[in-house]
């Protein structure tokens, strides 16, 4: 239907256009000479050597993404896992109810309880404390979505597997995986960016010092000065970082699930 | 059906695990990664909400449900259906336009689609807060976008695009969107592209394919998306104070004033209670909707 | 398996930021601010002139640091830097420690005043580090005359309407409104409150946005003419543009101290007073005053200031008998939830 694709390709394309459109004023503020948003004085890319320059920011940047990789490695094993073992059986409400919660909680309530919760135990406060709560949203997110490629999923090719005298593991690595990798991607991608972008939670279980703080509140802290063209510079690195980090990792994902 | 007859002690069978025992053992970690981490803290600020706010913002511990009396007042009734309409239209709005965004992206040559999937995700790699200021910079009387119109001619004097409803609903919809298109992607791609094929064998046309074929399975996807959306919504407070220049109060304002300005953890956790009640019925109402529409699909091409 | 090595990688990088995340060295304290309020090398000083390393910690707002240390007991924290209602509800909850003059030997440097401060006279669990007034920031050659009165932001004349902004924050909105009308700022009488709240959401309709934090770059710009402001923000907006005045009305202002606490959970206390005495030496207090254009309560570092710059920047110079003169924000108590629930039913008023 040549007709619907070009429409649909159009409509792609405006999407992105839409998308990208802050994106483009993001990263063309980061290069402007003066300080203020609201007149472009010409370009600069001082603000990038300033930002090289800070070390607390460049480590706020690094443990944002290693919070983000563990977190969205741990929650997507998890989500999927629990997606493979909830859709087997009979709907139960209770089982969907608890599935749905880390989302529908209010982030300030999740990180209230956290803290609260980690102080009566005494529990000591780092990079850990904020993975540990990144990944009770972030499996909810990556279990949702595998459900929804489980929906129709054909579980006699699995059964046919183990029949044929695969263990549950081969099955899994060899047969299920594979059918349902789009879904476990799609999950993973999304947990990485909610946990890259996280602020309340990360602010309340982080511990204190520089050590444990990620980007986003060091960004929520910075802009007490309004959005400086530094800001905008950290943002359009870490953006970029993440990309490339994502690239790599979805070319030795592709490993995984080939067995290459 | 091979589940009825399945004998276990088949020679040469990979596993004799019972299926019962599998989704256990499936379910464990996650199931007690949520309890330790979710519904046990949870536990302990919604047992507050039964108590008061102690004068200087501790806790007294008065048993009584004030805070649940106090939550029905019209002002919190006022908030809570704002930031449904809001949510909803936001909703509305980015599904309309993340399907057909999707479909694109699954229709496209195999070894691109993740190309173009990260290309969707990578500007929410950047930082929400500093997006929703380029989208102050975008929107504002004297922003780019203003400019550009009267450039153009389109209009003579600016047009009111920031600090209002407007603009938290398009905040909203740029932040989730690519939310939308993951989830509708992910229930797309499962679907057997012979079942598409035979229907226009049997001489469906294009949209009759789409309506009674395509669009039934892949709503799950779709249900799964506007829930995001939905969800993600109503609990947000960055993008009403910003783009809603702070005009706007919806609940997640409402639910972090009552923790962190008014320290009164009794009264937040109250709202969240009720909150969490009414988003928990309004998810089993729209579950069952998806199913009965997807069980109506099926009889169709039955 | 290249999967398994990623997953081992994983399982390094974890394990490095574990081990980075716990345990600080002793004679180190953490300390936390506002971004920018501090002097970018205090580090560095402040490690030459006593060996105490620091780590800082950023916080946005009061009330989110205040969450913190209220639900975790302000553990692993050294020295906290809140506004003055904040730290009277630390006080309150027990969470603030005493402060031991004895070990803070540059206490001399402050103004008699700064000693005999309302909420904590004596500085028993805080010590002021900055202080100034709330008032009205505008463009001069925008606005016709002088807006002297803060019905000049509640009831504007038609040529400013939507182009005004007002503070945010739940004290200092509230704040605007009960002086309008006379009241005291610490004002708990539900029937007041209800009228000043009524009187703000007439208000709202002539506002451009509530903003408290980039309302000086939209006196910049000209997207607003008039707003509400602290006096050192107003002077950022000063420095960009000399047309930008600022004045307070005549009905009064706020006295607003931002105080630095020491957590009653700080395991570090004798570093803790160490750091606020090298605060309030006098190149500290200097700086503050002519980076972050504050006034500090210390006569030290003030006497210090040129006299070019405190004309370039008028409400620096204002005098502390006359910032005396504004009302001292108190903790509201009971009455909290009220303010709270006001400023809802501002913020949702259509």
């Amino acid at each position: 239907m040549p007709d619907a694709s070009r429409w649909l390709r159009a409509h792609l394309w405006l999407v992105y256009a839409f998308l990208y459109l802050p994106i483009l004023v993001l990263m063309g503020l980061s290069f402007n000479r003066g300080g203020m948003p609201t007149a472009w004085t010409g370009f600069s890319t001082a603000w990038y050597g300033k930002l090289i320059a800070s070390p607390q920011i460049v480590s706020s940047a690094v443990n944002t993404l290693i919070v983000a990789a563990v977190s969205t490695a741990i929650a997507t094993a998890l989500g999927t896992l629990l997606a493979l073992g909830v859709e087997r059986r009979r709907q139960s409400n209770a089982l969907d109810a608890l599935l749905f919660a880390p989302m529908i909680i209010p982030d300030i309530v999740l990180a209230i309880s956290l803290l609260s919760f980690y102080t009566l135990l005494g529990f000591s406060l780092g990079l850990h404390s904020i993975i540990l709560s990144h990944v009770v949203f972030n499996i909810a997110f990556v279990c949702a979505i595998v459900r929804t490629r489980l929906k129709h999923f054909d579980y006699s090719v699995v059964e046919a597997s183990i029949d044929l005298g695969a263990s549950e593991f081969t099955t899994f690595r060899r047969v299920t995986l594979p059918m349902i990798w789009p879904g476990v991607l799609a999950g993973a991608m999304l947990a990485f960016t909610l946990s890259v972008d996280e602020f309340i939670i990360a602010f309340f279980t982080a511990g204190p010092g520089e050590s444990s703080t990620t980007l986003p509140m060091r960004i929520y802290a910075m802009i007490r000065f309004g959005v400086t063209p530094e800001i905008n510079a950290m943002a359009t690195i870490v953006m970029l970082f993440s990309f490339t980090l994502v690239l790599a990792s979805q070319r030795i994902g592709k490993g995984v699930v080939t067995g290459s | 059906m091979l589940r009825g007859v399945r004998d276990f002690r088949r020679a040469g069978r990979g596993s004799n695990m019972t299926p019962r025992l599998r989704s256990w053992l499936l379910m464990l970690p996650g199931i007690g990664w949520l309890t330790v981490f979710m519904i046990v803290p949870c536990l302990i600020v919604f047992f507050y909400s039964f108590f008061e706010r102690g004068v200087y913002g501790g806790i007294d511990y008065i048993f009584g449900f004030q805070n649940f009396e106090r939550a029905g007042e019209p002002v919190y009734r006022t908030i809570f259906l704002l930031s449904a309409r809001i949510a909803l239209e936001a909703t509305v709005i980015a599904v309309l336009l993340a399907y057909p965004a999707a479909y694109a992206i699954s229709r496209a040559p195999k070894e691109r689609q993740t190309r173009y999937l990260l290309l969707v995700m990578l500007p929410f790699w950047s930082n929400y807060l500093i997006r929703t200021y380029a989208w102050i910079v975008l929107l504002n009387r004297a922003g780019l976008i203003n400019r550009g119109l009267a450039g153009m001619g389109v209009i003579d004097e600016p047009l009111p695009i920031l600090y209002n409803e407007f603009a938290v609903v398009t905040g909203l919809v740029y932040n989730y969107l690519p939310f939308v298109i993951l989830a509708i992607y992910a229930s797309i791609q499962r679907m057997d592209p012979a079942l598409r094929e035979a229907s226009e064998d049997l001489g469906a046309s294009g949209w009759t394919t789409f309506r009674r074929v395509t669009l039934p399975m892949t709503l799950p996807g779709v249900a799964a998306g506007a829930v995001f959306v939905f969800v993600l919504s109503i609990g947000n407070f960055i993008t009403p104070d910003l783009l809603g220049g702070g005009r706007l109060q919806m609940v997640g304002n409402l639910i972090y004033d009552q923790f962190l300005s008014a320290r009164d953890w009794p009264f937040g956790a109250a709202l969240s209670l009720i909150l969490i009640l009414i988003m928990t019925l309004l998810l089993f109402a729209q579950a069952m909707a998806v199913n009965r529409a997807r069980g109506e699909g099926r009889r169709a091409d039955a | 398996m290249t999967g398994m090595r990623m997953f081992a990688a994983v399982a390094a990088v974890a394990t490095v930021a574990l081990s980075a995340g716990t345990g600080l060295a002793a004679g180190k304290i953490v300390i936390s601010n506002w971004d920018g309020y501090m002097p970018a090398d205090m580090a560095e000083r402040f490690k030459a002139a006593t060996g105490i390393d620091m780590e800082v910690s950023l916080h946005a707002t009061n009330e989110e640091i205040m969450g913190k240390v209220v639900a975790g007991g302000g553990k692993g924290y050294d020295v906290l830097f809140v506004s003055s209602p904040f730290a009277e509800a630390l006080h309150q909850l027990g969470l603030a420690a005493a402060i031991d003059h004895a070990q803070i030997p540059n206490l001399a440097n402050l103004y008699p005043e700064a000693n005999e401060l309302e909420y904590d006279p004596g500085n028993t669990f805080q010590v002021p580090y900055a202080w100034g007034t709330t008032g009205l920031c505008y463009r001069s050659d925008l606005v016709e005359g002088t807006p002297d009165s803060w019905a000049s932001l509640l009831s504007p004349p038609d040529a400013l309407k939507g182009k005004i902004t007002m503070l945010a924050t739940d004290r200092w909105l509230m704040a605007a409104g009960m002086l309008n009308r006379g009241y005291s700022v610490n004002e708990t009488d539900q029937a007041k409150i209800d009228e000043v709240k009524a009187d703000l959401i007439a208000a709202k309709k002539s506002l451009l946005a509530y903003d408290d934090t980039t309302f000086y770059s939209k006196l910049v710009s000209g997207e607003a003419v008039l707003v509400h402001a602290w006096d050192g923000w107003c002077n950022y907006g000063i420095a960009e543009n000399d047309k930008i005045k600022y004045v307070i009305p005549k009905e009064g202002t706020d006295l607003w101290v931002d105080t630095m606490v020491i957590p009653e959970a700080s395991e570090n206390k004798a570093e803790a007073h160490a750091f606020i005495n090298f605060v309030l030496g006098q190149e500290t207090g200097q700086w503050v005053a002519e980076n972050i254009m504050y006034k500090v309560p210390n006569k030290a570092a003030m006497d210090g200031l040129d006299a070019g710059y405190l004309a370039s920047f008028p409400n620096i110079a204002i005098p502390p008998a006359d910032l005396l003169k504004g009302e001292q924000l108190r903790d509201l108590g009971a009455a909290q939830k009220a303010y709270t629930k006001a400023v809802s039913e501002i913020t949702a008023s259509q």
